[in-house]
C-alpha cells in the first residue's frame, strides 16, 4: 500500500462505523488483511509502510503480533456494536513489509486470533507474502500445517543487475528452491515480477519471464515499476543516476508478458494479474494426469475482493479497511499504532464514506480492471454510449460488450486509466 | 519654501517674462525621476519630510519599472539675481510607443534638459526625442547625470553630447541627481538660457492639452499649457476638435500636489477639472478655448491616437471574461489610445482584440490588467495592420490573421517603420545580421561619439513586433537601444500560415508572415506544439499550411500506457482522488476536434517558453 495517507474525515476513537455500513455490507464476503510493517532493508523503489529496525523509535518487532491480535479483538467488538452481521472470514492476507521476518509461530498466532474472532470459511484462502531469502522448508511447512493455503514470493526479477537496482538482496538461484519447498508443503504459489526497472532491457525482462514460467507458478503478478515520490529511486532519477522510466518500453514489456503468459497457459484476470488455467501441479502428481482445476481456483480471491467492493478489515499500522461503503486507514507509525492499541482506542487515523457519485467512480475504476468485472447494464446512459466509441478505438472487446460485460483489450488494459476516465 | 525665492509667484498673475517651461529628455534609468526629486526638494515645494523616491511617478508600474508612462507638470519657484521665477517642469514619457504624447509635451515647452547617464551615454530613444525637441525649436541644455558613479566617464560623454548638438564639451553641465550636486546651477541655467513664453493675453483663450489623466475621485484631470488669453474657474470651456463644452470646476497648478488657483494665463502650465469621466473627451493635443469667446484657429499638431499593434487578450479562466471587459472599460477612461473589441478563439475561448500604440503599451496594459484587476491573461502573438487586396479588387483590413481572406490575393501591404538602433560599434555585425533577417534595408549608419554607432533601417513593423527587441537585446548583451517611427506601407509577399491539429486549424497560432519565412514559422510552431501537447490515445498530426498546401509536419505518437500497475486496498482512495482531479483537469482542456490540449500548452506555445532555455 502507498505510503502517504489520504486526507479524510476524523475517525472516532471507539472506531464505531456509520449506520450505513451495516446495511451496505449485507451480502458481501468478509476478508482480513494483516500488515507486518517490518523489513530487514528498505528497497530503493518501495514506499510501503514498512520500517527497518533502526527506524522503529523504540518499538519492538517481537511485541507486534500481540498488538495486531488486540486489533482483531477491537474489530470484532466494533463490527458487532456497529450492527454489521458476523460472517466467517473468506480470505486472509498477510502483507508487508516482510511478514516472514516474524517467526512462523507469530503469523500462525495472528491467523488463530482471526479464526477465533469470526471463524474461517471452509474454503478460506490464507496467503502470506514472502521474501525468498526469509523462509525455509520448515517455515513453509509450519504455515501450511496451520491453515495457510497460498504464498506469494517477491521474485521481482531473475536478472542480477535488475535486482541490484531494486535493492533486492535475494539470490535469484534461491527462488526455484523456495517455490519447490512451498509446493512440497501443499501451498499454492504466486510470483511477483517487476518490469521497467531502470537499466532493464526487453531481453532482461524476457529472461525473468522465462525463469518465472520455468517454475510453473499457479499465479503471477507483473507490475510496471512505479517511481513513488520520496523514495531513494525517485531521488536517483531526479539527480540523473537513472533515466526516467520509458512508458513505451513498459508497454512493450507488458505486451511481451501478456503474450508469453498466454501461450504458457495463464489467463489475465486483472490488469497486472494472471492465473494458471488447466491442470494444477499438485505435489507428487503428474502435471499431465493430475486433477484438472479451473483457472479461477488460482486467482487471488483476497485481491479480487478489493476490486469487487467487498468488505475487509485491515489490521496493523497504515492498513486500510472497507466495510459497507466506509473506508478508513490506520495511523502509520508502529509506535503511534502501539500507543492507540494499548490504550484500547481505534488506531484509525481518518476515514471517509464517499458520496454516491464517488462510489460509482470507485466501482468503475476497480471493476474495469478485472476481466468482465463491469456489466454494461450497470453503467449510466452516457457511459453506455461511450462503450461504443471504446470499442471503435479498440480498447474494449466487442464480443464481450455485446454479451453485456466490459473486457479490456490488450491495448485497453495498457490504457485502463484513460478508459476509466471516459466511463466516469 | 525655496531657499532662494522668498515668495512664489501667484498663478494667473504671473508675467510671461517670469515663466520658464521646460522638460527633461532622458532614457529609462538615466535618472530623470531622481533629478526631478532633487529639484522638488531644492526649490522647497516638497519638504524633506514628505520626500519619497520618484515622487512624481504615480503608478506602481512606473515606480517599479523606472519609466514614466504619463507625463505631468510641476510648478516650482526659483530666484536668480533678486528676481523670482516660476519654473514649470513638464515630465515627458520616455518611450517610443508614446511619441505623440512626447511631441505634445515638447510643444508645451520652450526648452529641454537633455539628461544623459555619464556612465552609459545617449540612447536611441533619447536621440529620437532630442530630434523632436530640436524640431520644436526648443533650447537644449545638455546635462550629464550620475557623475558620482565610479563607472562615470563624463569627459567622454560630454564630447559625445557636444558633437551631437554643437557647443563645447566643457559647457555640458555635470550633476548628480542622487547627491544634488550641480542641481542649483542647473536651475540657474534654466532661467538664464530658456526663453520665456510668448503669447497674446488679449486674444481669445487657447490652451493645448498635453496630458489627460483619469482620477478615480476627481474624474479626468486635464493638463494644459496656456498659449493665448486666460482661463478662470466656473468658465464654460470648449474642446475645439469635438466642440464639446464643459464647465471648469477647478483650475490650478501642481506644486506638486494640485493647488487651485484663480486661473491660468499666457505661458502658464496647470490643470483643469470639469467633472468629465472619460479621457476621450479631453484628448491630448486638442485645443481648449471658451464657449463665450471661442478662438477660431486650433493649435497645430493634434492627431487621433492610432493603434499600431494588435493582440488578442484572453482570460486564462474563462469565467473571468466579464471581469476583463469591466477592467478594459475602466482602463479606457484613463488611456485614450486603448481600443478593443470582443473576439472568440477556438483555442482560447472568449477575449478581446486590443489595439495598442506599440509593444510597451501592450505590455503595460497587460500588466495593469493583471495587477490592478487581478486577472490572469494570455496574449496572442502581436500583429500589425495589413491591407489585403483580393483578385476581385476588394480591400480588406486585417488586424487578426483570422480575418485574412481565403480566396485569391492580389497584393498585401504592411506598415513600415524607420528604425534607429544605437549600439557599441562591436555589435554592428550581429545587428546587421538580425535586421537583414527581419527584412530590413540599411539606410545608413553614423558614429555617435567614438565607439558607438547609430544604424538606420527601414523595416516592416510586423518584424519588429515579433520578439525583435528581445533578440536585439540578447545579441548585444543589452547594450543596443531601439527607436522607430512609422513611414508608410509597402507591398510584400506575405502569406497566412495556419497550424492544424489533426486537420483542424488552431486560430491562435495562425500568423501572417513573409513567404520566405513561412516554412521556418511552420517548423517552429509544429515542433513547439509537439513538445507541449500531451500524447493522446491516437496519433495526432500537427501541420503547418498555407491555404491547402502543407509546408511542415510533425506528429505526436499515440500514448501506449496509461494505467496504474497496482491498485489494492490501500490505493483505492488515493486513486479515486487522482481520477477526480484528472477529470477536473480535463474540464480545463480545450478540445481541438478530438484532441485534448491543456490551456498551458497554448500559453507556452504562444509565449515560446519551450525555447527560452536554449536561447538564454
Amino acid at each position: 500500500m502507498g505510503s502517504a495517507l489520504p486526507l479524510g474525515d476524523p475517525a472516532p476513537l471507539d472506531g464505531l462505523l456509520p449506520g450505513t455500513a451495516a446495511e451496505r455490507s449485507h451480502g458481501h464476503p468478509f476478508g482480513v488483511y494483516l500488515h507486518v510493517p517490518f523489513c530487514r532493508v528498505r528497497c530503493g523503489y518501495c514506499d510501503f509502510n514498512t520500517y527497518t529496525s533502526s527506524e522503529l523509535r523504540g518499538v519492538k518487532q517481537v511485541d507486534y503480533a500481540g498488538q495486531a491480535e488486540l486489533e482483531v479483538g477491537l474489530a470484532k467488538r466494533v463490527l458487532a456494536t456497529s450492527g454489521v452481521e458476523d460472517r466467517p472470514v473468506s480470505t486472509v492476507f498477510f502483507g508487508g513489509g516482510t511478514p516472514t521476518l516474524l517467526p512462523s509461530s507469530q503469523l500462525i498466532g495472528m491467523l488463530r486470533a482471526t479464526a477465533d474472532a469470526w471463524g474461517l470459511a471452509d474454503d478460506a484462502e490464507v496467503t502470506t507474502e514472502a521474501n525468498p531469502d526469509s523462509v525455509d522448508a520448515q517455515y513453509l511447512a509450519e504455515l501450511a500445517a496451520a491453515g495457510f493455503t497460498r504464498v506469494s514470493f517477491g521474485m521481482q526479477s531473475a536478472v542480477p543487475h535488475v535486482l541490484a537496482t531494486l535493492d533486492r538482496t535475494h539470490d535469484p538461484e534461491r527462488v526455484p528452491e523456495v517455490v519447490r519447498w512451498a509446493r512440497d508443503a501443499g501451498l499454492q504459489v504466486s510470483l511477483d515480477l517487476i518490469y521497467g526497472t531502470p537499466g532493464e532491457t526487453i531481453g532482461d525482462w524476457e529472461r525473468s519471464l522465462d525463469a518465472a514460467l520455468a517454475m510453473a507458478p499457479d499465479h503471477l503478478s507483473a507490475y510496471a515499476l512505479i517511481v513513488e515520490q520520496g523514495t531513494k529511486l525517485a531521488r536517483q532519477i531526479r539527480s540523473g543516476v537513472y533515466p526516467q522510466p520509458d512508458d513505451d518500453l513498459e508497454a512493450d514489456m507488458y505486451e511481451l508478458a501478456d503474450a508469453r503468459l498466454a501461450s504458457s497457459g495463464y489467463e489475465w484476470y486483472e490488469v497486472s494479474n494472471w492465473s494458471r488455467s488447466g491442470a494444477a501441479v499438485q505435489p507428487g502428481a503428474d502435471a499431465m494426469t493430475g486433477p484438472v482445476t479451473p483457472a479461477s481456483e488460482f486467482r487471488s480471491r483476497h485481491n479480487l475482493a478489493y476490486w469487487q467492493g467487498h468488505d475487509w478489515w485491515g489490521i496493523g499500522p497504515g492498513a486500510h479497511s472497507h466495510i459497507g461503503g466506509t473506508r478508513w486507514w490506520n495511523v502509520k507509525h508502529p509506535a503511534a499504532y502501539a500507543d492507540r492499541i494499548l490504550a484500547g482506542h481505534s488506531p484509525a487515523a481518518g476515514r471517509e464514506t464517499p458520496d454516491p457519485d464517488s462510489q460509482e467512480i470507485e466501482r468503475i475504476l476497480l471493476l474495469a480492471r478485472i476481466r468482465s468485472g463491469l456489466t454494461t447494464a450497470s453503467l449510466a446512459p452516457d457511459a453506455r454510449r461511450e462503450v461504443a466509441s471504446l470499442i471503435a478505438d479498440g480498447l474494449v472487446n466487442a464480443k464481450a460488450a455485446l454479451a453485456g460485460s466490459i473486457e479490456l483489450t490488450l491495448r485497453g488494459r495498457l490504457l485502463a486509466d484513460a478508459v476509466v476516465r471516459r466511463l466516469t | 519654501m525655496s531657499p532662494r525665492a522668498v515668495q512664489a509667484l501667484q498663478p494667473a498673475s504671473t508675467e510671461p517674462a517670469s515663466i520658464r517651461n521646460f522638460c527633461i529628455i532622458a532614457h529609462i534609468d538615466h535618472g530623470k525621476s531622481t533629478l526631478a526629486d532633487r529639484m522638488l526638494q531644492i526649490t522647497g515645494v516638497v519638504s524633506d519630510r514628505d520626500m519619497r523616491a520618484q515622487y512624481l511617478d504615480r503608478m506602481d508600474i512606473e515606480r517599479e519599472r523606472g519609466i514614466t508612462i504619463k507625463s505631468q507638470a510641476v510648478r516650482m519657484p526659483w530666484a536668480l539675481d533678486g528676481k523670482t521665477y516660476a519654473l514649470n517642469m513638464i515630465d515627458t514619457p520616455g518611450h517610443v510607443d508614446f511619441t505623440y504624447e512626447v511631441s505634445r509635451s515638447l510643444a508645451a515647452c520652450e526648452g529641454a534638459i537633455l539628461l544623459v547617464d555619464a556612465a552609459q551615454g545617449i540612447e536611441a530613444q533619447t536621440l529620437a526625442n532630442l530630434y523632436l525637441a530640436l524640431d520644436n525649436d526648443l533650447k537644449i541644455i545638455p546635462v550629464l547625470n550620475k557623475i558620482d558613479l565610479p563607472a562615470a566617464d563624463p569627459d567622454k560623454y560630454a564630447e559625445e553630447l557636444a558633437g551631437l548638438i554643437g557647443g563645447k564639451a566643457e559647457d555640458v553641465l555635470r550633476v548628480s541627481g542622487k547627491t544634488g550636486m550641480g542641481v542649483e546651477e542647473l536651475l540657474d541655467l534654466v532661467v538664464q538660457t530658456i526663453p520665456a513664453p510668448v503669447g497674446d493675453i488679449d486674444a481669445p483663450p487657447r490652451a493645448m492639452i498635453f496630458d489627460s489623466v483619469y482620477d478615480a475621485y476627481r474624474g479626468v484631470v486635464t493638463y494644459v499649457r496656456m498659449i493665448d488669453g486666460k482661463l478662470t474657474p466656473r468658465e464654460k470651456i470648449m474642446m475645439m476638435s469635438t466642440k464639446s463644452t464643459h464647465e471648469v470646476l477647478e483650475i490650478g497648478v501642481s506644486s506638486p500636489e494640485p493647488t487651485p488657483s484663480k486661473g491660468l494665463a499666457v505661458g502658464e502650465v496647470g490643470y483643469l477639472i470639469t467633472g468629465v469621466k472619460d479621457v476621450r473627451l479631453s484628448k491630448v493635443g486638442d485645443t481648449v478655448t471658451t464657449s463665450l469667446r471661442p478662438a477660431t484657429v486650433a493649435l497645430k499638431g493634434y492627431s487621433e491616437p492610432k493603434p499600431m499593434v494588435f493582440s488578442g487578450l484572453y482570460p486564462i479562466d474563462g469565467s473571468d471574461y466579464p471581469n476583463l471587459r469591466e477592467a478594459l472599460d475602466k482602463l479606457k477612461l484613463s488611456d485614450a489610445a486603448l481600443v478593443y473589441e470582443p473576439e472568440t478563439s477556438v483555442a482560447l475561448g472568449f477575449g478581446f482584440r486590443c489595439g495598442f500604440l506599440g509593444l510597451l503599451h501592450l505590455e503595460i496594459i497587460t500588466e495593469r490588467l493583471e495587477r490592478e484587476f487581478n486577472l490572469d491573461l494570455i496574449a496572442t502573438a502581436p500583429s500589425v495592420i495589413y491591407e489585403v487586396m483580393t483578385d476581385d479588387k476588394k480591400t480588406v483590413t486585417v488586424t487578426n490573421p483570422s480575418e485574412f481572406p481565403g480566396g485569391k490575393i492580389s497584393t498585401v501591404s504592411e506598415p513600415m517603420v524607420k528604425a534607429s538602433i544605437l549600439a557599441p560599434k562591436d555589435y554592428v555585425g550581429t545587428i546587421m545580421e538580425l535586421c537583414q533577417g527581419r527584412r530590413g534595408t540599411l539606410n545608413g549608419m553614423e558614429y555617435v561619439g567614438t565607439d558607438r554607432v547609430e544604424l538606420h533601417y527601414n523595416m516592416p513593423l510586423g518584424e519588429i513586433v515579433f520578439d525583435f527587441f528581445d533578440h536585439l537585446k540578447s545579441r548585444t548583451q543589452g547594450y543596443a537601444s531601439l527607436d522607430y517611427e512609422p513611414i508608410g506601407e509597402q507591398v510584400a509577399d506575405l502569406v497566412k500560415v495556419d497550424i492544424l491539429l489533426q486537420g483542424e486549424a488552431v486560430d491562435a497560432f495562425s500568423a501572417i508572415v513573409h513567404k520566405d519565412k513561412a516554412y521556418a514559422y511552420g517548423v517552429l510552431m509544429t515542433e513547439r506544439l509537439k513538445k507541449l501537447i500531451p500524447r493522446q490515445q491516437f496519433e495526432v498530426p500537427i501541420q503547418a499550411a498555407i491555404g491547402a498546401r502543407i509546408i511542415a509536419r510533425e506528429s505526436i505518437s499515440a500514448i501506449r500506457k496509461d494505467v496504474l500497475a497496482k491498485c489494492y486496498g490501500g490505493d483505492i482512495t488515493r486513486k479515486r482522488k487522482l481520477l477526480e482531479k484528472q477529470k477536473e483537469g480535463k474540464k480545463r482542456m480545450k478540445m481541438v476536434g478530438r484532441v485534448e490540449v491543456p490551456q498551458e500548452a497554448f500559453i507556452a506555445a504562444l509565449s515560446g517558453e519551450t525555447e527560452t532555455k536554449k536561447e538564454k
